[in-house]
């Protein structure tokens, strides 16, 4: 289990230094000065040279990659045009919020997408069955923007059930979790769909499998071996998809938290394209970027350690 | 008593070109502490059957007449799938072909054994001692630590050798064994028919051994019942029936065995022909159309020849011919 951490972990660092590689070409061709960017129109040829020589654009472009890189690495992620905080601290004062929502859509996914995709499963054909398959077409096509939108009128404005934007008192965990039910579901919805239609297949096509007509001819509970022997195989590869998911999620984040008006790494990105804060751009995409691939190992080291056969083959 | 009385058993399957009539009027008995072969090729019902005694048929298919008694008083074919749970696993336990598949792969040996004795009030150490006791008795090298790994750390004959150890766990009175032997290499498949037999002496269960190995059938069995196309062709004592087989189709089958060649030959013998649409069965013998002996009476349906004590065929010809094609 180690040694496939371990390999997994390697992997992952190959990952993110080619997400560097690539965020690094696209920072280089936009078009456009940043010092010029950075000044504005005013600013006069010496202030801007004297800016091009502090954030190391007289240097050749390897260098100026080598120092982008080993800085990225070491969480050096350059400063704020504006304020000139370091921008690591801005995005690591926004991830929690993101972070929290992506949970939140998460839990709603499979909360919801797991037992449906078992019910449906289970009761193949049925009337139940194919409303499952529908109601998950219906949610993957809905895009998550127009589901924060409708949630925002039905559930905060016209039924007033639920407060509408923010993310709650500093402190208050209650006050917090009220306002993280309608973006979470924002993002999460999509997710319910591909999770329910994912575990159904895998589903129906582990009860087809020699080892449940064993488990059946024991004699063991339906619920055993729908839920012990059936589920514990069919959920590996949702939760492989979720890890994929997650990167998914994390755009709809920027969506549920501009609509929700909601503090967020997406947020903090949507802002800084608008005021031209470049440096926040990239290291908000790169602090994502990590996220996403911790995520994904995370969900493979689930998968790891709730299949032997995975374990065991590394 | 027997412990397994099947008599007139019928199941059809609803499909989408009509109803498939895959076994029809079934009759063979299991008598208590004897082990009974099923032979026939593939498609001839085997698995069917065991799963119409099981109560494991798929959802279009139904029991349409028949019973199956089960140690001489109840009968399965009545039960609710309730009470054909609770019997499956304590009094009728299965050991199926794939060893490779048969052991739920996410789950530990040890979790498996001890699930199947949900039943039972036992604590969980006891029933941990009672899965190490079985495997040590199937013959598994490090029994005691065995619980803790997984199907996939075991070779395929282990695996089958656990399977029979959790099929012989719970003292079943009905073993069916469903070609256990046929993903085995042939030194693994006498050790494993000689465990079987060893167990099956020790536990004092009967045996439903199906096979289409005709050397296992006699090497292990005491009686065999022959299938073809869903219906039992002939039944009787193993040796009875190997030496003086008296349905066409066990001739055909037994002159098809590898094992009774005694010339060397670059082709091996085969049946012409195929098993019967089993939507449209013809009215008449099942096996006519293969049946080298086939004439006018062979267009009505067969009745079942006692030819012997206990040996039976459903050849209208059964009594004429049976000791002349002996020496087939």
């Amino acid at each position: 289990m180690l040694n496939y951490a371990v390999k997994r972990l390697g992997l992952a660092v190959a990952i993110v230094s080619l997400a560097m590689f690539l965020l690094f070409c696209m920072i280089y061709l936009v078009p456009g000065d940043p010092a010029s960017v950075a000044l504005g129109p005013r600013a006069t040829d010496a202030m801007k040279e004297a800016l091009r020589i502090k954030m190391g654009l007289d240097q050749p472009i390897w260098v100026q990659f080598w120092h982008f890189f080993t800085g990225a690495w070491t969480g050096d992620l350059g400063e704020e045009v504006l304020s000139g905080r370091p921008v690591l601290d801005v995005v690591l004062e926004q991830l929690p919020f993101t972070l929290v929502l992506i949970a939140g859509g998460i839990s709603w996914s499979v909360a919801l997408g797991i037992p449906l995709g078992c019910w449906a499963a289970i009761n193949r054909g049925s009337f139940a069955d194919r409303l499952v398959g529908v109601l998950s077409v219906a949610v993957i096509a809905v895009p998550s923007f127009v589901i924060a939108i409708y949630a925002l009128l039905i559930f905060a404005v016209t039924l007033q059930w639920l407060p509408a934007i923010g993310a709650g008192e500093p402190g208050d965990p209650g006050d917090q979790l009220v306002h993280l039910i309608l973006p979470s579901l924002a993002v999460g919805l999509g997710w319910v769909g591909y999770i329910a239609r994912m575990v159904r297949a895998s589903m129906l096509e582990v009860l087809e499998a020699s080892h449940i007509r064993t488990a059946r001819a024991f004699g063991l509970p339906e619920n055993m071996i729908t839920y012990r022997y059936a589920l514990t195989i069919a959920i590996l590869p949702t939760i492989t998809l979720l890890g994929v998911g997650i990167g998914q999620m994390l755009s709809s984040a920027v969506f549920a938290e501009i609509v929700f008006a909601r503090p967020g790494v997406g947020k903090l990105v949507y802002d800084a394209i608008l005021t031209r804060n470049f440096p926040v751009v990239t290291g908000a995409v790169l602090v994502t970027t990590v996220i996403f691939v911790l995520l994904n190992l995370v969900a493979d080291l689930i998968v790891g350690a709730l299949d032997p056969r995975v374990r065991s083959s590394f | 008593m027997s412990t397994l009385a099947i008599s007139g058993l019928n199941v059809v399957f609803s499909t989408e070109d009509g109803p498939l009539h895959a076994l029809k009027d079934v009759t063979f008995d299991v008598p208590e502490r004897r082990i009974v072969g099923i032979v026939g090729e593939s498609g001839c019902g085997k698995s069917t059957l065991i799963n119409a005694i099981l109560g494991l048929l798929a959802d279009n298919g139904t029991i349409s007449g028949g019973e199956v008694l089960f140690e001489g008083r109840d009968d399965l074919t009545q039960f609710t799938p309730r009470q054909m749970r609770d019997l499956r696993g304590p009094r009728i336990s299965t050991v199926f072909q794939d060893p490779m598949g048969a052991l739920n792969p996410v789950l530990s040996v040890g979790r498996q054994m001890i699930n199947i004795q949900y039943r039972s009030d036992q604590s969980k150490e006891q029933k941990a001692a009672r899965a190490i006791e079985m495997l040590k008795l199937v013959r598994i090298p490090d029994a005691d630590s065995a619980l803790e790994r997984y199907p996939h750390q075991f070779s395929g004959g282990m695996k089958q050798r656990i399977a029979i150890a959790m099929a012989l766990m719970m003292e079943p009175a009905l073993l069916i064994a469903d070609e256990p032997t046929t993903a085995l290499d042939a030194t693994l498949e006498v050790t494993t028919i000689e465990l079987l037999k060893d167990l099956q002496e020790k536990i004092g269960c009967s045996v439903m051994f199906i096979s289409h190995h005709l050397g296992v059938i006699a090497e292990l069995c005491d009686d065999v019942v022959v299938m073809y196309a869903g219906e039992v062709v002939e039944r009787g004592p193993v040796r009875e029936v190997f030496q003086h087989p008296s349905h066409p189709y066990t001739r055909r089958l037994l002159e098809c065995d590898p094992a009774r060649q005694t010339e060397r030959t670059r082709i091996l013998p085969t049946i012409p022909g195929e098993i019967p649409d089993l939507r449209a069965r013809p009215r008449g013998c099942v096996f006519a159309a293969r049946c080298l002996d086939r004439h006018e009476g062979c267009d009505t349906p067969q009745p079942d020849i006692v030819v012997a004590p206990g040996h039976a065929a459903r050849c209208n010809l059964a009594g004429q011919t049976a000791r002349e094609g002996a020496g087939a």
